[in-house]
């Protein structure tokens, strides 16, 4: 135990040591990963912020139930029984056909329209606010009270909300694939500078060889590089990504007041952030576990 | 048979050094689109001995120290070092059993781009050991091959003598129960040549195995030691066995 812990002590200080004597080169790698890993880390800001956004925009979505022009004093009673009993509901209001018509005719405009019709053709109807928000939770409701005796039809009127929820999980599904192919592409970056700084060492790696390192020597010290690029990359990324968001703060707290909110970009909780180190950690390791395996079979070190 | 007598409990320990006997039986070794660089090939090397593998250039000694240290595998025949067979070897075993060996290079293999303390220290760090210890043994190492003053000296600023020594210091710092050296001599004058055969006669007396390939074979014909005299990869003829 106490020799594999001084030997991971000797790769990291030789790794230590070779990236010290590269520091531009180590800072532009950093860098260069920096900005890849920042890119679906803006985009995660935006959707996560709109999320937010919307959340706090479309509360208590509002149900309309109209009911079928017979519908019968029973049927209402029955209704109101239903209503008042659903814990999904959270408030509702009737109005009758006759309150709706003088409404219409009180309105400007519409006098013409209306004094040419004969008869009262609106329904009774009730305005119902939800509980939940969740486009989900509102459509099962609606469905439920389009069952119902003497509903004709009922009509949510956030159907924005709902697109607006369908936008922001494409906008989730486009952060993963710009995820996997930017780290594709990390990957590859990494491994061809690993790749480059195996052929530099190439002697080193001969001559360790012959007098008996392990391949798990020889990979050590790579494996090691790999990784703290990534962790120099990840928090260059995270760096990056909390001055983009200070530099939007300051445009978008102008903007919020113009509509009277106090809505502020948040930053990337914990565990984003968290993510992206750990990540970049993990695709550095990765990369250079590959170029190292695949070298150290191109070399054909016996 | 001789080995009876050679088991590590009946024998007294010399210093740290392991009890490894080298057997080589009806060995063959043929490069891929070449002719056979060794044939039918069988000797056995005991541990203490001091042995000269001697042949003109291309008679396959070479080859024959990279079959002893494990570096290239026999197309045919057994090698064994120890109880280990070197063809059944897994290769995760392989870097293990060099590990047994001190290997000092025809063309030295050096590393230039550091100086002379850490080129002793690659196979102490390749060994796990690391600090004081190291840092102790690299000098101990440095002054057996009177190089202690030049412990911060690049590779390239030694003379040829001095990078030859500095080679030896690296084989023999891992305490090695076998060292093997192919060509030490080769580029030397007579001076540095004696020096160098001193040096491997001092590892010898400790109970050091000692292997020299030499195509000098005037050079140490007057020298104690067996002699395996290689010709077009045959074994030509063997001196006896000295106890």
């Amino acid at each position: 135990m106490r020799d594999w812990l001084s030997q991971q002590r000797q790769a990291l200080q030789l790794v230590l040591a070779r990236m010290w004597k590269a520091r531009l080169a180590t800072l532009m790698m950093c860098g260069v990963m920096g900005v890849t890993l920042c890119l679906p880390g803006i985009l995660y800001v935006i959707v996560d912020n709109l999320n937010r956004l919307a959340g706090d925009v479309q509360n208590e979505p509002k149900i309309s139930l109209f009911l079928k022009l017979d519908t019968t004093p029973e049927t209402l009673k029955e209704l109101e029984k239903r209503l008042s009993a659903n814990p999904a509901v959270k408030s509702y209001r009737f109005v009758s056909k006759d309150s709706a018509w003088q409404e219409l005719r009180q309105n400007a405009g519409l006098g013409d329209v209306t004094g040419g019709l004969e008869q009262n053709p609106l329904p009774d109807a009730y305005f119902v606010q939800s509980k939940e928000s969740e486009p989900a939770a509102v459509d099962g409701l609606l469905r439920q009270m389009q069952q119902w005796p003497g509903v004709e039809h009922a009509l949510v009127d956030a159907n924005w909300v709902k697109r607006l929820y369908a936008l922001l999980a494409l906008g989730k599904k486009a952060i993963l694939v710009l995820a996997g192919l930017l780290g594709f592409a990390l990957l590859a970056i990494i491994g061809n500078t690993i790749r480059l700084q195996i052929l530099t060492q190439r002697e080193e790696i001969e001559v360790s060889k012959l007098i008996g390192a392990t391949d798990r020597f020889i990979r050590r010290p790579f494996l090691y590089a790999g990784a703290l690029y990534g962790l120099g990359g990840g928090l260059t990324a995270w760096l990056m990504l909390a001055s983009v968001i200070w530099l939007f703060n300051l445009s978008v707290a102008e903007l919020a007041e113009l509509y009277a909110s106090s809505f502020r970009l948040g930053m990337p909780d914990m565990p984003a952030a968290l993510a992206i180190i750990g990540g970049a950690v993990g695709l550095g390791w990765l990369g250079a576990y590959w170029a190292v395996n695949r070298s150290l079979s191109q070399l054909e070190i016996t | 048979m001789t080995c009876a007598r050679l088991t590590p409990q009946n024998l007294p320990r010399l210093s740290f050094h392991e009890i490894l006997m080298i057997r080589f039986d009806q060995v063959g070794k043929r490069y891929p689109g070449s002719n056979e660089a060794l044939r039918d090939i069988s000797f056995e090397i005991e541990q203490g001995e001091l042995v000269f593998v001697t042949g003109h250039s291309g008679a396959g000694k070479s080859t024959l120290l990279k079959l002893i240290a494990a570096i290239e595998r026999p197309t045919s025949g057994t090698v064994l070092i120890g109880n280990q067979n070197v063809s059944k070897l897994r290769p995760a075993a392989v870097p293990y059993l060099r590990r047994k060996f001190g290997m000092v290079f025809q063309d030295h293999k050096l590393l230039y781009d550091r100086n002379a303390f850490d080129n002793v220290a690659l196979p102490l760090y390749i060994n796990g050991i690391s600090g004081n210890e190291a840092g102790k043994r690299i000098r101990a190492a440095l002054d057996k091959v009177g190089l202690l003053g030049k412990e911060k000296a690049m590779p390239i600023s030694l003379s040829g003598g001095e990078q030859q020594r500095l080679a030896i210091a690296r084989a023999v710092v891992s305490r090695p129960s076998i060292l093997i050296a192919d060509e030490p001599t080769g580029n030397l004058d007579a001076n540095y040549a004696a020096e160098i055969i001193r040096l491997f006669y001092a590892f010898h007396q400790v109970g050091v195995t000692v292997i020299i390939a030499t195509h000098d074979a005037g050079g140490i014909s007057a020298q104690e030691g067996r002699k395996l005299k290689l010709a077009q990869g045959a074994l030509q003829m063997q001196s006896e066995l000295q106890t």
